[in-house]
């Protein structure tokens, strides 16, 4: 307690002739930046925000003031009626979307995680003749654009017959370069090379070195890894879109998708579906981004995602 | 040939040829190997085998078998046919063309206006107030590529979207559907997409400049814009470089966008209206598998050759 108390005064006593002298040469400048600054962010944020304003407004509409009343605020409030036509439409198709991309985003994550632990692990820890090669292997397919490889993928999986399956979609899943090379980062960082070799001298086993000490060490790796992959599991929707046929197994995007290219098949107007289906969409992962978000910053500042 | 590699590390530990070892060290990087043999398998199912399967595949040419295309169809050896074909097909270099065009002009905006947010983020001197503003520029990374090219396609559109009635307001025919506009309304799609995520690797990397280079040219009376731009732009050129090489990347892949653009106004964009699209439809709407194989390879070669060229201009300019 009192330490504490006689570092902040130390430090104040430090950062005392900078803080005085900073002010009387920096101010007049400085506050028009700060006003120049603030005028541009206020910009840019307006930017960002009014579409997902706009859609949160007219998710709220039925269909005539969807077409009738301004865009930008609301009119009669009907989320509630929208919400229930989503409820019903099809059977409650639109949840079984909901569960699938769940699924797919968070199982596809999980267990990509895994590997990609167990990869990075061993990438970063251990010298074996080949190790280069599969490092630069790693690296160099973060040039390989996943959509390019998605159409041979289809034709090798329609080979193997599991096209229009849940494997069709989640095996590539599985599968990150660029989940490895942040493992292997965060393992680098995060795992002592003596703590290893300690374990080793008392005779524990390479497997349960890895379950009962790398794998508890990792947790701020392996959530950094889990949520960037699970946010672009959830926004992909070309491996969807190619591997699945029957909208039973769609995902959230194949299925709004739909939705949206076929509105003028049917005869009623899914406009108001479609909107309140989007925003609700977004739910899911603005949770999983706003609860984890410390961990795709710093996952972001570490490398740029694919 | 690279399916040799990826098994090459498990394989290779056992016939090590380095300087003699204890056998407990060779076990210890045989268990260690061992971890990484899942990624390795997997990433010979979904990266090495579809490749060579597409290599393998784009020899050959669907031919009815029996007469009058009764008896289905085989696959017959065609050589290099479907490649012939492919460097004449006006269709798919016109879309290569297309995006390349589009991408000159649209990656240094986007880049141009991420820089500027970061830029101006770094000088907030308010922490609540600069850590407010980065959340609100968050906002569309949280929102589903599919559901943000919706919501635009929406404001775009005649009957439901603002920009058709504020321009008729103002006695101007706007129609961001157009063929002259539809550029544009794309171009700002992907800006809004990318913009705070962008915005967050630049400003991540703006927050490691030495903060005492710019206090000392503070001192020197070099005011904000100045220092933004012979300071903190050069220090971390590196990170321009790399947003860069992945926003040229992501270009040349384009396809969710373009193809919602279609469903929304289908005379003005067409089926191959990006490499992608003229791929995915030569997949699945004409069943030529072996052309859209072909295609995918020349595809992968150009971001190959691209990403690899833009690298090393760029990281020569660095070094000269």
């Amino acid at each position: 307690m009192s330490t504490g108390v006689l570092e902040t005064a130390t430090a104040g006593v430090e950062k005392a002739p900078r803080g005085s002298g900073r002010p009387r040469r920096r101010r007049p400048s400085s506050t028009r930046e700060q006003t120049v600054a603030a005028v541009g962010l206020i910009l840019f944020a307006l930017y960002s925000i009014a579409p997902v304003w706009w859609l949160i407004v007219n998710a709220t509409k039925d269909r005539q003031d969807l077409y009738n009343s301004n865009g930008l605020w609301f009119a009669d409030f009907n989320l509630g009626a929208n919400l229930s036509d989503l409820v019903t439409y099809d059977d409650g198709v639109f949840f079984r979307w909901m569960l699938n991309t769940v699924l797919y985003s968070g199982g596809g994550a999980a267990v990509c995680t895994l590997i990609s632990i167990a990869a990075g692990y061993s990438l970063s820890k251990f010298r074996f003749l080949g190790r280069g090669l599969g490092l630069g292997l790693v690296i160099g397919s973060f040039l390989i654009p996943s959509t390019l490889i998605t159409v041979p993928l289809f034709l090798l999986f329609s080979q193997l017959g599991i096209v229009d399956t849940v494997w069709a979609v989640l095996i590539p899943l599985f599968i990150s370069p660029f989940g490895v090379y942040l493992a292997k980062v965060y393992v680098d960082g995060a795992v002592p090379d003596e703590l290893l070799e300690a374990a080793r001298l008392d005779g524990a086993s390479e497997q349960r070195i890895f379950l009962q000490m790398v794998l508890p060490m990792m947790r701020t790796g392996a959530a950094t890894v889990f949520v960037l992959l699970f946010v672009s599991n959830w926004n992909n929707f070309f491996l969807p879109l190619t591997m699945l046929r029957g909208s039973d197994k769609w995902t959230l995007a194949v299925g709004l998708y739909s939705w949206f290219a076929n509105r003028a098949d049917t005869s009623v107007d899914r406009t108001a579906l479609t909107l309140v289906g989007a925003l609700i969409s977004i739910i899911p992962l603005a949770i999983v981004m706003v609860s984890m978000q410390r961990y795709w910053r710093t996952g972001v500042a570490l490398g740029a995602v694919k | 040939m690279a399916s040799v590699y990826s098994s090459a590390p498990a394989r290779r530990v056992r016939v090590a040829k380095t300087p003699p070892r204890r056998g407990w060290q060779a076990a210890q990087s045989r268990a260690g190997a061992g971890f990484s043999i899942p990624f390795f398998l997997g990433f010979l199912v979904v990266f090495v085998l579809p490749i060579g399967y597409a290599v393998y595949q784009s020899f050959f040419t669907m031919q009815a078998s029996g007469g009058l295309g009764l008896g289905g169809t085989e696959a017959v050896f065609a050589g290099p046919g479907n490649y012939v074909k492919a460097m004449t097909d006006e269709g798919f270099w016109a879309s290569m063309l297309r995006v390349a065009i589009f991408a000159v002009i649209q990656i240094p905006i986007s880049l141009g206006l991420s820089l500027t947010a970061a830029l101006l983020l770094d000088s907030v001197v308010s922490e609540r107030r600069g850590s407010g503003f980065r959340t609100a520029l968050l906002v569309p990374y949280m929102v589903p590529a599919i559901v943000a090219s919706l919501i635009w396609v929406y404001l775009y559109s005649p009957r439901v979207g603002p920009f058709t009635a504020a321009g008729n307001a103002l006695g101007i025919d706007v129609n961001l559907f157009s063929p002259g506009m539809l550029w544009v309304a794309i171009g700002n799609l992907i800006v809004w997409m990318v913009l705070g995520f962008n915005m967050l690797i630049i400003y991540g990397s703006l927050r490691g400049v030495d903060r005492s280079t710019l206090e000392a040219a503070r001192v020197d009376g070099a005011g904000g814009f100045r220092i933004a731009w012979s300071i903190k732009i050069p220090a971390i050129r590196g990170t321009l470089v790399l947003t860069g090489l992945i926003s040229i990347i992501g270009m040349l892949q384009i396809f969710n966008e373009p193809l919602l653009f279609r469903a929304a106004s289908p005379e003005t964009v067409t089926k191959d209206f990006t490499p992608i699209m003229a791929i995915y439809s030569q997949a699945f709407t004409s069943n030529d598998y072996s052309y859209a194989a072909a295609l995918s390879i020349i595809l992968a070669a150009v971001v190959g050759l691209l990403s690899f060229g833009f690298y090393t201009l760029t990281t020569r300019k660095e070094t000269s």
